[in-house]
C-alpha cells in the first residue's frame, strides 16, 4: 500500500487553561497503513491519549486549538463537520478505552449498548441489533452470549467488560481501531487473553490499530511499528524490531533500562531516568528531554537546551536527537552491555 | 532470640470478611474468603515478595500483618511474640518496628500537612526524641530518600508522584523499622520513576538491613527486589521458593501460566517462554472452588483436584525451601534452569490454549 490509511501531519493540540496554554501535542506526524498496528509508548502526560482523542474529534472545541492535518482515507478529519464525524465515529473508526467500567453505561444492558452503535449506523431494527450483539459477543469469546447479552456491565468481570468494549468497538467493522491502554487495568493473565483476541480479530478483519500503552512489553507483543512520545513530541519512530533492538534515542534507552526483566542479573540496580516528566504548561526549551538526559555534554555547547532536534526519518525510521550516528552507536553499545541480550 | 528465628512467622493466617444480608434482620449470609490459611516466614533483612492477581488476598495479607485488619484465624508472631490479637497497648512497641508503604502516593499523604509534619507524626505518636531534635532527623530522612531537606515546609501537592512516594518511604523509615510492608509501592508510578523508587528501596534494604514484605503484581519487579517469592491465588499460597527456583523452575501450573503471560520488551518473534493462556477469570472468593482453587482454570485438573486440596509441600525434584501446592506439579526439566533458550524449535511444545469446558461463565 502506498498511500497510508491514516496520516497525521504536524499535529499541534493546545489547551487553554487558567494557568496558561498546555501544549499537549506539539508537532506530531505519523502514518499508519491498513491492517497494521502502530504502538504509541509514552509516560503519563506525554500526549498520547490527547492525540487519539483528537483523531476521533472528542476534544472540547471551546478550549482546544488544533493545527495540522489528520487524513483518514483521504478525508480531512479536522475540517469535517460534527455531523460528518458522527457518521465516521463507531463506523469507520472506533475506540477502546482503558477503564471499561467507567466507559459503559451502568443503566443499559451490554446488548443494548453494543446494538446502539449498530442501529445508528446501519438503521437496523432492534431485533437485528440484538442478533448482531450476540454475534459480536460470540466473536470476542464471552461464554453463553445469548444469555449474557441481557446482562448489565456490573455483572461482568473486568476481563469480560473489556471484551464487551471490544465487541462494541468492532460492531460496525471499523477500519481504524484506537485502543487506549486497553489492558492496563487488567491482570497479566487476562491481559494476555485480550491481546491475543485483538490480534486474532485484526487478522480476520484487517483493521488498522493504534495501540497506546506505557508498557514496552505490551508493545513488543502487539505492534508492527512503534512511536515513542515524550513531552508532546515524537522522539523516536521505527519498526518494533528497530526500536526495541537498536533504540536510537536516550529516552528510549532510559525506558528500557528502567524495566526489570524476568531474565538477566538481579543484583545490579536498575538504571532509571533521573528527574520527572516535564510540565506541558511550561515545557523545557530545545529538546524536551534535555533536563533528564545524560548525554547533553557529549552533544556539546548548549545545543540541547536551545535547538529543538528535528525528527529526521529515513524509510520511517529515525530519532529526534542531536547525537551523531557514531556517538549513538557507541553509547548504545555501552548501554546494551549492561543489559542481558 | 537466636538469629536463626525468623523475624516474622505467620501460620494458618485467615481472614474472612462477612457478608451481611436479609431483611428485616441483617445476618451473616456468607463470607469473602480473602485469605485462607497462609504459612510463611520472613527472616531478618530479607525481602519476601508476594505476587498474585487482583483479588488474590495479597493486600489483605499486608494489612493483617500490620494489624490494620483483625485476623479471623491463625497466628502472627513477630520476634517470637504472638501479636495476632494483641491489644493496642501491647502492639505499640511492635508497631514502631513494622511500618507500611502504601500504593497510592496521592491518597496516603494528608494534603493539609507539610512534609515535615507528616514525617514527624510517627515520632510524636511514639514519643521519640532523637538526638538533635525531630526536625534534624526529618531533614536527614529526606536526604536519605533523595529529597531536598529544604522541602521540609512544603505540602504534598507540590511534589510529583515519585517524590510523594519518597515522602511515604521517609515516613516509614522515621521509626527505624525492622520490617516494612510495601503494598504495591511502585505500581502507581511511571516506568522511569518506578526504577528510581525500586533502587531507593533496594539501597535501604541493603544499607539498613530492613526486612521487606514486598507486595506487587509485577513479576519482573518482584524478581528484581525479593530474595524469596510467594505466589498467591485466591487467598492461598500456591508456591513459595527462592527467587532462582521460582523463576527458573516453577512447579505450580499457575506460576508457569503467570510467568508466560508477562509481556517482555524483546523484539524476538519467538517468545522466551512457552505461552500458556489461561481461560476465564479468577473465581469469586465468596464461593471458591472445592479442593484446589486453581482447578477451574488448570489444564491438568482431575477429579482428585476437585475433592482434595493439595498441601503446600516440597514436591519431588524441588530444592529445599521450594514448596508447591499441587497434585500434579510441572516437570523440572521443561523449563531450563537458566532461561536463555530463545530457540523456538527446542523444548517441547505444549498447546495449552485449548479451551477448558469447566472454565468461563
Amino acid at each position: 500500500m502506498s498511500t497510508p490509511f491514516l496520516s497525521v501531519r504536524d499535529l499541534r493540540v493546545h489547551f487553554s487553561t487558567e494557568d496558561g496554554m498546555v501544549k499537549a501535542v506539539d508537532g506530531l506526524s505519523f502514518d499508519i497503513e491498513k491492517g497494521k498496528t502502530l504502538g504509541i509508548v509514552g509516560e503519563s502526560g506525554s500526549g498520547k491519549s490527547v492525540t487519539n482523542l483528537t483523531i476521533l474529534g472528542l476534544h472540547h472545541p471551546d478550549h482546544t486549538e488544533i493545527e495540522g492535518e489528520i487524513l483518514l482515507d483521504g478525508q480531512d478529519l479536522l475540517a469535517a463537520s460534527e455531523r460528518e464525524l458522527e457518521r465516521l465515529r463507531g463506523n469507520k473508526m472506533a475506540m477502546i478505552f482503558q477503564d471499561s467500567l467507567a466507559s459503559l453505561s451502568p443503566y443499559h444492558t451490554i446488548g443494548r449498548q453494543i446494538g446502539e452503535t449498530y442501529r445508528k449506523h446501519t438503521g437496523a431494527s432492534k431485533r437485528e441489533a440484538r442478533a448482531r450483539a450476540v454475534e459480536m459477543l460470540t466473536k470476542v469469546g464471552i461464554p453463553q452470549p445469548d444469555l449474557r447479552v441481557d446482562d448489565y456491565p456490573h455483572q461482568f468481570s473486568g476481563g469480560m467488560r473489556q471484551r464487551a468494549m471490544i465487541a462494541m468497538a468492532l460492531v460496525c467493522d471499523p477500519e481504524l481501531l484506537i485502543a487506549d491502554e486497553p489492558t492496563t487495568a487488567l491482570d497479566v493473565t487476562v491481559q494476555a487473553q485480550i491481546m491475543d483476541l485483538l490480534k486474532d480479530l485484526q487478522q480476520e478483519t484487517g483493521t488498522s490499530i493504534i495501540f497506546i500503552t506505557h508498557d514496552l512489553g505490551v508493545i513488543a507483543d502487539i505492534a508492527d511499528d512503534v512511536l515513542v512520545m515524550y513531552g508532546g513530541r515524537c522522539v523516536e519512530r521505527g519498526t518494533k524490531k528497530e526500536v526495541l533492538r537498536a533504540p536510537q534515542h536516550p529516552y528510549t534507552w532510559g525506558l528500557l533500562g528502567s524495566m526489570p526483566s524476568l531474565e538477566g542479573p538481579v543484583d545490579v540496580p536498575l538504571s532509571p531516568i533521573p528527574g520527572s516528566p516535564p510540565s506541558l504548561l511550561n515545557p523545557p526549551t530545545g529538546c524536551r528531554f534535555h533536563p533528564r538526559c545524560t548525554f547533553t555534554e557529549q552533544v556539546g555547547g548548549k545545543r540541547c537546551a536551545t535547538d529543538q532536534p528535528p525528527l529526521e526519518l529515513t524509510a520511517g525510521r529515525g530519532a529526534a536527537c542531536h547525537l551523531t550516528a557514531e556517538q549513538r552507536a557507541e553509547f548504545f553499545t555501552d548501554f546494551a552491555g549492561t543489559r542481558p541480550n | 532470640m537466636s538469629s536463626k528465628d525468623p523475624l516474622l512467622d505467620v501460620s494458618g493466617l485467615t481472614k474472612h470478611f462477612p457478608i451481611k444480608g436479609g431483611f428485616p434482620i441483617r445476618r451473616t449470609v456468607g463470607a469473602v474468603q480473602a485469605v485462607d490459611g497462609l504459612d510463611f516466614t520472613v527472616a531478618e533483612g530479607e525481602s519476601l515478595g508476594l505476587v498474585g492477581e487482583s483479588g488474590c488476598g495479597k493486600s489483605t495479607t499486608g494489612r493483617l500483618i500490620t494489624r490494620l485488619l483483625e485476623p479471623t484465624a491463625g497466628t502472627i508472631s513477630y520476634r517470637g511474640q504472638d501479636i495476632t490479637h494483641a491489644t493496642r497497648k501491647e502492639l505499640a512497641p511492635v508497631r514502631s518496628e513494622i511500618q507500611m508503604i502504601f500504593q497510592d502516593p496521592y491518597a496516603s499523604l494528608n494534603p493539609r500537612q507539610t512534609v515535615g509534619k507528616i514525617i514527624t507524626a510517627p515520632m510524636e505518636i511514639n514519643d521519640i526524641n532523637p538526638v538533635g531534635g525531630r526536625e534534624a532527623r526529618v531533614r536527614e530522612l529526606l536526604e536519605t530518600v533523595g529529597l531536598n531537606p529544604e522541602h521540609y515546609n512544603r505540602f504534598p501537592h507540590e511534589f510529583s508522584g515519585g517524590q510523594r512516594q519518597r515522602i511515604g518511604v521517609a515516613r516509614a523509615l522515621a521509626l527505624e523499622p525492622k520490617l516494612i510492608v510495601a503494598d504495591e509501592p511502585v505500581s502507581a508510578l511511571d516506568v522511569s520513576i518506578q526504577a528510581q523508587v525500586v533502587n531507593l528501596l533496594q539501597k535501604l534494604q541493603k544499607e539498613l538491613g530492613i526486612a521487606f514484605l514486598f507486595i506487587a503484581h509485577d513479576l519482573a519487579i518482584v524478581r528484581h527486589f525479593s530474595q524469596r517469592v510467594a505466589v498467591m491465588y485466591l487467598g492461598k499460597i500456591v508456591e513459595i521458593a527462592d527467587r532462582e527456583d521460582l523463576y527458573g523452575n516453577p512447579r505450580h501450573p499457575y506460576t508457569r501460566a503467570l510467568l508466560s503471560a508477562v509481556p517482555e520488551a524483546t523484539a524476538d518473534d519467538t517468545p522466551a517462554r512457552e505461552r500458556i493462556r489461561l481461560v476465564g477469570d479468577v473465581p469469586s472468593p465468596v464461593n471458591p472452588p472445592s479442593g484446589c482453587r486453581f482447578r477451574t482454570r488448570c489444564w491438568k485438573a482431575t477429579d482428585k483436584c476437585a475433592s482434595e486440596a493439595p498441601p503446600l509441600v516440597r514436591v519431588e525434584g524441588s530444592r529445599e525451601g521450594h514448596l508447591t501446592a499441587c497434585h500434579y506439579p510441572e516437570d523440572t526439566q521443561t523449563v531450563p534452569a537458566v532461561p536463555k533458550a530463545r530457540d523456538a524449535s527446542s523444548g517441547p511444545k505444549l498447546d495449552k490454549t485449548t479451551e477448558d469446558p469447566k472454565a468461563g461463565a
